[in-house]
C-alpha cells in the first residue's frame, strides 16, 4: 500500500514539473529557444505574487489575476526586444543570453528581497487533506494536478484549434514559408513567451504555496522542467506531462528508498529514457 | 611554359612575432612575481591563472568544436575529489595526485560523451549539465570524503607537501606562503601549457579539420574530416585539463563539498562569461576575458550581487551587439593577431609581407 502511496504522490509531484515545463514546452516547440532563465522567471512570478499579497493585502489567486498579465508583458517584451535577436542556427546566442539573464534575475530579487526564503500563505487549505480510497492525498498537490491537466488542455486548444495556434505551428515549421503567407514571426513569437509567461505565474503560485523558495533555487526548477519537456518530446504538451510525471514518480520512489537518492532518482530515470529515446517519448517535430 | 611560383604556407605575421617576445617576457615575470610580491597578489593570481585554464578549455569546447557543454562543473568538481581520494584514502601527495583528477576527468568523459553526443545542440547542453548534477550527488554519498558536507585535507598532508620546505626556504617565506607559491607556479604552468596546446592544436592539421567542421559540418565530411572522432578528442582532452584544475583549485583550498565543487555558477557560469566578454573562438578572447572578470570584481568587491547583475548584464549586451566580444572589436580594427592560426600563402620569390 505504501508503494501506491508513493506512486501516487510522484504522480501528483509530476503534474507540478508539467506545470513548471508548459511554458518551456511551447517556448521550446516553437522557436527553439532554450530559455535557461526559466526558471528565475517562475521565482519571479513567486515574488510578484508574494508582493501582491503582503503590500497589497489580496488573496493569492486574486494575486495570480494581476500578475499574470505583468508576467504576459514581460515576457511579451523580453522576446520581442532581446530573445527574437538571438534566434538562429547558432544555438549558443540564445543560451548565453538568457543564462545572463538568469543571473540578473537570481541577483536583482537578491537585492530586492534578501536571501530569506519566503512562502506565500495561503490559510487552512495548506494541510487539508482528502482522503482518496485507502491513502490520503494533499488538497494542494490534488489542485496543482488539476491545474496542470487544464493549463494543457488549454494550451492544445490554442495549438490545434485557433488562428494564433496555426501561426505558432507554421512557424515552428517554417519561418520563412509563414513570412510569406502574412504572419510576422517576431509577434508570434512574442506572443508565445507572453503566454509561457502566463503559464509560469499558474506554476509559481503553487510552488510558492507547496514550499518556501528563495532568490536561487530557479535553476533547480529549470531542470525538471526542461526534464520534463526533453522526455516529452519536442513539442508535444500531453508528453510533456508524461515527461513531469516520469520525474516526480521516479524522485519520490527514489526518496522512499532512501531520502538522498530522491533527486538523484530523477535524474537517473531523465537519462535513461533519452539513452533509449534520444528525441523523448512523444515527438511531434523533427529537429 | 607558364612561370609557376613557388610557394610556402604561413601562419606566423611580424606582429605575432612581437607577440611571442611579450608573452615569453610575461611569463618571465609571472614566473618570478613571488619574489617580490605578497601573499594576496599571488592568491589572486593563482585564482585568475586557473579560470584563464577553464576558459581556454571551455572556448575550445564551444567556440572550436560547437560543443556548447553547460556541464564542465563536473570535471571540476570529479578532479578535485579524485585529489582528496588519492591524499585521503591512498596517502598520496597533494601534489602528485592532482594528476589523478586529470585522469578521473578524463575517464568521466569518455561515459558522459558516449551519452551526450547522441544529443544535439541545446539537448546537449542540457544532457551535459544533467550528468553534472548526478556526478554532485553521487559524490555526496561518498561518506568517506565528507558526503554531502565535505571534508577538509589532513593537517599532516599540507603540512609534508612535496617542494614546500624548498620553496620556503628559498624565498624566506613561511610554509602556509609557500604552499600558496607553489599552487601559483602551477597554475602558471597548467594556464600556459593549456594556451600553447589549444594553440598547438589549432595550427595543426586536426585544428584545421576542427574549423572546417565548425563552419560547415556538412562540407567537411564531404572532405573526408571525422568529425565524431575530433569532437570525442577535444571533450575528453578539455574534460582532463579542467580536472586538473579542479584538483589544483582544491589543493590550494584544501577544503572540498559538492555545492562548491560542482557549482554551476563559478565553474562554468561565469567561464561562460569570460570567453563571451573576451571573444569566443579566439585564443585573446579567453585572456582578455579573465582580465575584464577580475578587474570588474575588484571594483565592484564591495556591492556584493550587484556584481553578479552586472557580469549578467554586460554578457547579454556582448552577446547581442559584438557577438564577437572585445577581442573581435579589436581585431576588426587593428587586425592584429596574437595568436595567429589563419594560413596565409606566401609567394617565396617576394618579400614577406605583413597583414
Amino acid at each position: 500500500m505504501i508503494w501506491v502511496d508513493t506512486i501516487v504522490q510522484g504522480v501528483l509531484l509530476g503534474g507540478l514539473y508539467a506545470l513548471f515545463a508548459a511554458g518551456l514546452s511551447l517556448v521550446f516547440g516553437i522557436m527553439r529557444l532554450v530559455n535557461l532563465a526559466h526558471g528565475d522567471l517562475i521565482i519571479l512570478a513567486a515574488y510578484l505574487i508574494l508582493v501582491c499579497v503582503t503590500v497589497l493585502g489580496l488573496h493569492p489567486l486574486l494575486a495570480v489575476l494581476i500578475a499574470a498579465p505583468v508576467m504576459f508583458a514581460v515576457g511579451w517584451g523580453l522576446q520581442r526586444f532581446v530573445l527574437t535577436r538571438t534566434l538562429g542556427d547558432d544555438i549558443l546566442p540564445p543560451l548565453l543570453v538568457t543564462f545572463g539573464l538568469s543571473i540578473v534575475i537570481q541577483n536583482a530579487l537578491l537585492e530586492g528581497f534578501s536571501a530569506d526564503s519566503q512562502r506565500i500563505p495561503l490559510g487552512s487549505v495548506e494541510t487539508a487533506s482528502v482522503a482518496l480510497g485507502p491513502i490520503s492525498v494533499g488538497v494542494i498537490p490534488l489542485l496543482t494536478f488539476a491545474s496542470a491537466i487544464v493549463v494543457i488542455l488549454a494550451l492544445n486548444h490554442l495549438f490545434y484549434r485557433t488562428a494564433l495556434g496555426r501561426a505558432f505551428r507554421a512557424v515552428s515549421d517554417d519561418a520563412t514559408t509563414a513570412q510569406l503567407m502574412g504572419i510576422r514571426p517576431a509577434s508570434i513569437f512574442a506572443m508565445a513567451t507572453g503566454i509561457a509567461m502566463v503559464v509560469v505565474t499558474i506554476a509559481a503560485i503553487y510552488l510558492g504555496v507547496r514550499a518556501n523558495f528563495d532568490p536561487t533555487i530557479g535553476p533547480a526548477r529549470l531542470i525538471y522542467a526542461f526534464e520534463a519537456v526533453i522526455i516529452g518530446g519536442l513539442g508535444s504538451f500531453w508528453g510533456t506531462l508524461a515527461g513531469g510525471i516520469i520525474i516526480g514518480v521516479a524522485q519520490t520512489l527514489g526518496g522512499a528508498i532512501n531520502p538522498e537518492w530522491q533527486i538523484l532518482s530523477g535524474h537517473l530515470a531523465f537519462l535513461l529514457v533519452l539513452l533509449v529515446r534520444p528525441r523523448g517519448l512523444f515527438p511531434r517535430a523533427f529537429d | 611554359m607558364p612561370n609557376i611560383p613557388s610557394i610556402r604556407i604561413e601562419t606566423r605575421t611580424r606582429a605575432s612575432r612581437r607577440a611571442a617576445i611579450f608573452w615569453a617576457l610575461l611569463l618571465l615575470i609571472g614566473f618570478i612575481l613571488p619574489v617580490f610580491a605578497g601573499r594576496g597578489l599571488v592568491q589572486e593570481m593563482f585564482a585568475i591563472l586557473t579560470m584563464l585554464a577553464l576558459a581556454q578549455c571551455w572556448n575550445l569546447l564551444a567556440g572550436y568544436a560547437g560543443l556548447v557543454s553547460v556541464g564542465q562543473q563536473a570535471f571540476v568538481g570529479i578532479g578535485a575529489y579524485a585529489m582528496f581520494a588519492g591524499v585521503i584514502l591512498w596517502g598520496w601527495d597533494p601534489v602528485p595526485a592532482i594528476l589523478l583528477g586529470g585522469v578521473a576527468a578524463a575517464i568521466l568523459a569518455i561515459p558522459t560523451a558516449f551519452f551526450a553526443f547522441r544529443l544535439q545542440g541545446a539537448y546537449f547542453a542540457i544532457g551535459t549539465w544533467v550528468i553534472a548534477e548526478v556526478v554532485r550527488l553521487s559524490m555526496a554519498q561518498w561518506k568517506t570524503l565528507g558526503g554531502g558536507t565535505g571534508t577538509s585535507l589532513p593537517r599532516e598532508a599540507t603540512a609534508d607537501m612535496m617542494f614546500v620546505p624548498q620553496i620556503a626556504a628559498l624565498l624566506g617565506v613561511r610554509d602556509a606562503a609557500a604552499r600558496d607559491v607553489l599552487a601559483y607556479w602551477l597554475a602558471l604552468a597548467l594556464a600556459t601549457g593549456t594556451i600553447l596546446g589549444v594553440y598547438a592544436l589549432l595550427r595543426s592539421r586536426q585544428g584545421l579539420a576542427l574549423a572546417a567542421v565548425r563552419d560547415n559540418r556538412v562540407a567537411a565530411r564531404s572532405v573526408g574530416v571525422d568529425a565524431e572522432r575530433m569532437n570525442w578528442f577535444v571533450f575528453v582532452t578539455a574534460a582532463a585539463i579542467t580536472g586538473l584544475c579542479g584538483g589544483l583549485i582544491y589543493m590550494q583550498t584544501a577544503r572540498i563539498s559538492p555545492d562548491a565543487a560542482f557549482a554551476l555558477l563559478d565553474w562554468t557560469g561565469f567561464i561562460i562569461f569570460i570567453v563571451v566578454i573576451g571573444g569566443i573562438g579566439t585564443i585573446e578572447g579567453p585572456i582578455l576575458g579573465v582580465i575584464v572578470f577580475f578587474v570588474l570584481q575588484r571594483m565592484l568587491a564591495d556591492y556584493g550581487s550587484w556584481y553578479s547583475l552586472l557580469l549578467g548584464l554586460i554578457g547579454i549586451a556582448v552577446m547581442l551587439y559584438a557577438p564577437r566580444g572585445l577581442w573581435g572589436l579589436i581585431h576588426d580594427r587593428t587586425g592584429v593577431d596574437l595568436f595567429p592560426i589563419r594560413r596565409r600563402l606566401v609567394f617565396n620569390d617576394t618579400k614577406d609581407t605583413d597583414d
